[in-house]
């Protein structure tokens, strides 16, 4: 690791001035930041520790219903927070499928969001990686890459985001509110993160020294609480990135699907919005055949990056299952092993 | 760069000042302050056999600078017995054969009081498993830890009953 300066300002004010000075990163708990700067990944000279900020630890219900969560919140105190868990079940089941206890009570909702690819080649600075060093190439293409995108990838980078909580969030709408030397703005978190085109190197829509403030869900979100699921497709059963998982929130009357919501992750750069699933259930009633064109048309666009053809069929199996998991209801109590594949609806041990 | 913190380590508040802003708790604790209960696994989050308490939380202190602790109150598995009493997760761990070399055993245990301060898993060993999936056992030991996690968490919510899950 690097030598850095360690910078612990007071007020966001102070955290924006003193990350405006090129080298500057901002330290959450350092989850992240701190594997990828022992790895010698990135080397930030400067690092801003947000943790002692106040006011940017809370989960708020605002009066027009929506929620907003502040960037400091602990991925695990969002899960097991009741009122939130209740309004958004399926964002507490992604959370509670990733990472550990150990690493949820630490992680910030703010890193989470802006946690780093888990491409192998990127982690690697022997290796040619367009992300960590532009126009260096991506030992990637045409190396191991069974875990790498199946959308949205470019020639430049077939990496993929790893966060599972961006998908539920991308799913319900949810908006990232960020505040800089200009001001505070929101963005939907749909248009937050980049594409890798030709310059991977470039994640999301912040600019330097901008920060994180809050993570926003609006009310009619939580329409969907009573069919909403998370399902993610691991290596094992549990503290494992997913290979892929979905977000799918449904909302259903009479025996039809009025409004549907998709969401997919491990497929791309960043969480993938599926509008051409949710068009493909609207007005239909919720069967095995409605979720199984829904999976269609969710991967209508896919092509292998490389040895990775089988991601195609897998996701579309991952769809049609979420869908159908989220259409029998949302578990009064959260699954033994949340977004499993594995946990049997009646709650019995499934695996040894 | 002011590198000075103040810790308040299993019960006793201390001032420290650091050498280097890079020092990680699990550093901290076993290079600087003598206390090695805490281990080195993988050094990335990835093993649990660096798990302390921060405020009664479970965290892995290999991925937690130091300085950026000032002012915490911090549980390593030295601080859990009470003069010659075993803490009774340690007892359990003793009872149920919960290890083999014994090198992922602080971390599981300390992992363990933190998940029975949490009280989401009840007694359901599946429920217990996913919550200690942080902690590898190389030693594949995990039988033994499972049980030992139950009976700890029963025997500790007859004494304490407001903290039944
Ligand atoms: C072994 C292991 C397994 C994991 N498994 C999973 C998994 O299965 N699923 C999953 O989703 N995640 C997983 N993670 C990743 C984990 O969720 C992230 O490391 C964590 O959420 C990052 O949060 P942090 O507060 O520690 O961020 P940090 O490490 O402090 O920061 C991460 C990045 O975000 C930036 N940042 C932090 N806060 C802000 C802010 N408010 N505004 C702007 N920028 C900010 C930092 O500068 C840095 O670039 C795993 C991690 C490990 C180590
Ligand atoms: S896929 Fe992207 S992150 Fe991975 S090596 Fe290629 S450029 Fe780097
Ligand atoms: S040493 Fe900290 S998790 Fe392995
Ligand atoms: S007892 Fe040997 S690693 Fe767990």
């Amino acid at each position: 690791m690097n030598l850095f300066e360690y910078i612990r300002p007071t007020s966001v004010a102070e955290a924006i001035a003193a990350a405006g000075e090129p080298g500057s990163a901002y330290l959450g708990a350092g989850t992240n930041l701190l594997d990828l700067m022992k790895g010698g990944v990135t080397s930030p000279n400067r690092l801003i520790d947000l943790t002692h900020l106040p006011d940017l630890g809370k989960i708020e219900q605002l009066p027009d219903g929506s929620m907003r969560i502040g960037a400091l919140v602990k991925n695990a105190a969002l899960a097991h927070d009741t009122a939130f868990s209740k309004a958004y079940p399926a964002v507490a089941e992604a959370l509670l499928s990733g990472a550990s206890a150990q690493l949820r009570n630490a992680a910030t909702v703010g890193g989470n969001l802006m946690q780093r690819t888990r491409c192998a080649y990127f982690a690697d600075p022997a290796s040619a990686c367009n992300k960590r060093e532009p126009g260096s190439g991506c030992d990637a293409i045409g190396g191991e890459n069974r875990h790498h995108a199946i959308l949205g990838w470019s020639e430049s980078c077939i990496a993929t985001h790893p966060s599972d909580f961006c998908v539920a969030l991308t799913a319900l709408d949810a908006t990232i509110e960020i505040e800089g030397a200009g001001g505070r703005r929101e963005v939907p978190i749909t248009d937050f993160y980049l594409l890798p085109g030709d310059t991977p190197h470039e994640e999301t829509v912040l600019e330097a020294g901008e920060i994180i403030v809050a993570i926003k869900l609006p009310a009619n979100a939580a329409g969907f609480a009573g069919h909403q699921r998370y399902l993610k497709v691991r290596e094992r059963t549990s503290y494992a990135f997913a290979l892929v998982s979905a977000a799918a929130a449904l909302e259903i009357e009479n025996g039809t699907i009025t409004e549907a919501r998709l969401a997919l992750g491990g497929v791309a750069m960043k969480p993938w919005r599926s509008a051409a699933a949710e068009a493909a259930l609207a007005g239909l009633s919720p069967t095995r055949e409605a979720f199984e064109k829904a999976a269609e048309a969710a991967f209508a666009d896919a092509r292998p990056s490389g040895e990775n053809a089988y991601k195609i069929e897998l996701g579309k199996r991952v769809v049609a299952r979420a869908l159908a998991m989220a259409a029998a209801g949302t578990p009064e109590r959260m699954p033994a092993l949340p977004a499993s594949p594995f946990a049997s609806d009646t709650g019995a041990i499934a695996h040894v | 760069m002011n590198l000075s913190l103040t810790l308040t380590i299993n019960g006793e508040t201390r001032e420290i000042v650091l050498d280097d802003p890079r020092v990680t708790l699990l550093d901290l604790l076993r290079e600087r302050l003598g206390l090695t209960g805490a281990k080195k696994g993988c050094d990335r989050g990835q093993c649990g056999a660096c798990t302390i308490l921060v405020d009664g939380q479970r965290i892995n202190s290999c991925l937690a600078l130091a300085i950026s602790y000032h002012g915490s109150s911090i549980t390593t598995v030295e601080g859990l017995a009470q003069g010659g009493t075993l803490h009774p997760v340690q007892q359990a761990f003793i009872d149920h054969d919960g290890f083999q070399c014994g090198f992922c055993t602080p971390g599981q245990v300390m992992s363990a009081v933190g998940l029975i301060a949490e009280g989401q898993t009840g007694d359901d060993p599946e429920r217990v498993r996913e919550a200690m999936s942080g902690n590898i056992c190389r030693c594949g030991a995990y039988m033994g830890i499972t049980e030992a996690v139950i009976e700890a968490r029963g025997k500790m919510s007859e004494t304490k009953p407001e903290k039944a899950a």
